[in-house]
């Protein structure tokens, strides 16, 4: 129980940081890259698999 | 500009993940109606047995059908692997259709409910399947071989089995056919394992059916695998079956390898496992597109290739290996076992009608003995 919710923080720490870097970016390519990429992290977040 | 654009790809990703969290929930909840049949006396429930399943994923349904003389008991077990959809399917057929003269059956739609629930990951699998019928259709959940990682998590790096200490393949501690007799302090699928035990000792079973299917390129296909306790039963159903309807082979469950259903059921109580295994394309590494059309039709191109060059451990052709015949083999096999268990058993015998045999059900498909939950009593239908 407690390494699943270590995980969880860990993947909400990971959403975290891709938002961040996604609002720092300036390339709408980059920013379409952050967006595909942080969809499973999100869904893993509201326990969708 | 640069606050519009973002929002609008962050909106798009936002629908993007909808969609597929929609589809994914849906999945996972969907709900199997079962149509209780004429010799079903009663439903339980696996946590029952072992309260700590109770009210898990894993707290599955357990009809028992009776007949009025009594006999023996047989456990029919589908969807230990819910991926090997003839399984279930066969289970639900007896549920539905089975009318007992004499003896049990007990029977598990969803022995590892878990695993019903996801689809493998990265596999591009489809979340459901459904099989025609008269009245239109029956949607079925596509499952996985392994417990949702939703309910148990996480893998260790080696999975140890217990009691043997054996080491194997770390995702195979989600895998239920990896872990009995299961322990009480384990993890939720040695826990499964571990109430199946209790309700095999508690019901005092005689024999246990765990209807599987396999690759082509497994060599473990077309089979009766059976505990040295079930080699009797195994090669007279094999020699009969192999002689009137289809082939198929019997093995004997190996003592070096540990965690299966037909050799830790067979040392641990004094019930005799058999397992069932039918042809299936689907889970072929070769295969093609992975759709529902090749879960039930069974037909694939790239496995008929595979065959050519001698790499599979089974024939097939332009027809394939439709889910009509391989829900087919196993009614037909499951009532040939009875028959020669009740034949050399007369005081535990299992007198079993009203389920197709092989023939009837590729004429007829496998949806002409499903029934019409919208037609039938409420008080009889249960979900799985």
């Amino acid at each position: 129980m407690i390494i699943t919710w270590l995980y969880y923080l860990l993947v909400a720490y990971v959403v975290v940081l891709m938002v961040w870097n996604l609002i720092r970016s300036r390339k709408w390519q980059e920013e379409v890259l952050y967006v595909v990429v942080l969809l499973p992290f999100v869904l893993r977040l509201l326990r969708l698999k | 500009m640069n606050t519009l654009r973002k929002t609008i790809i962050i909106a798009l990703g936002l629908v993007l993940a909808a969609f597929a969290g929609i589809s994914f929930r849906a999945s996972r909840f969907l709900k199997e109606p079962v149509v209780a049949g004429p010799s079903v006396a009663r439903v339980a429930t696996l946590g029952e047995y072992f309260a700590p399943i109770k009210g898990t994923a894993n707290d599955a349904n357990v009809f028992f059908l009776e007949g009025a003389k009594p006999g023996g008991t047989v456990l029919v077990l589908g969807g230990t692997h819910p991926e090997e959809p003839a399984g279930r399917l066969t289970t639900w057929i007896l549920a539905e259709n089975a009318v007992l003269d004499q003896g049990r059956i007990i029977v598990l739609n969803s022995t590892n409910r878990s695993a019903s629930t996801v689809t493998r990951p990265s596999g591009a699998y489809p979340a459901t399947y459904t099989i025609k019928t008269d009245w239109g259709g029956q949607t079925f959940r596509m499952g996985d071989r392994w417990s949702n990682p939703l309910d148990q998590w996480p893998d260790p790096e080696v999975y140890i089995h217990y009691p043997s200490k054996q080491n194997l393949a770390y995702m195979d501690i989600r895998n239920l056919n990896r872990d009995w007799p299961g322990r009480p302090n384990g993890t939720l699928t040695e826990k499964t394992c571990y109430a199946l035990i209790q309700l095999i000792n508690k019901e005092a079973v005689d024999i246990v059916i765990d209807l599987h299917e396999a690759e082509l390129q497994y060599p473990v296909i077309s089979t009766i695998v059976a505990h040295p306790k079930g080699l009797d039963i195994a090669a007279m159903a094999s020699m009969t079956l192999s002689d009137e309807e289809f082939k198929i082979g019997m093995e004997k469950s190996p003592a070096e390898l540990r965690g299966l259903s037909h050799r830790e059921i067979g040392d641990f109580t004094k019930a005799i496992p058999l397992l069932f295994e039918s042809p299936e394309p689907f889970l072929d590494a070769t295969r093609g597109r992975t759709d529902a059309r090749l879960l039930l039709e069974g037909k694939d191109d790239f496995v008929v290739r595979a065959g050519k060059r001698g790499l599979l451990f089974e024939k097939i052709d332009a027809k394939g290996w439709p889910i009509d015949v391989r829900v087919g083999r196993h009614c037909s096999t499951l009532i040939q076992v009875l028959s020669v268990w009740s034949a050399d058993h007369a005081d535990k015998a299992v007198i079993m009608t009203g389920v197709p045999k092989y023939a009837e059900i590729i004429q007829k498909g496998v949806g002409a003995f499903l029934h019409d939950p919208a037609k039938s009593d409420p008080k009889k239908i249960y979900y799985e």
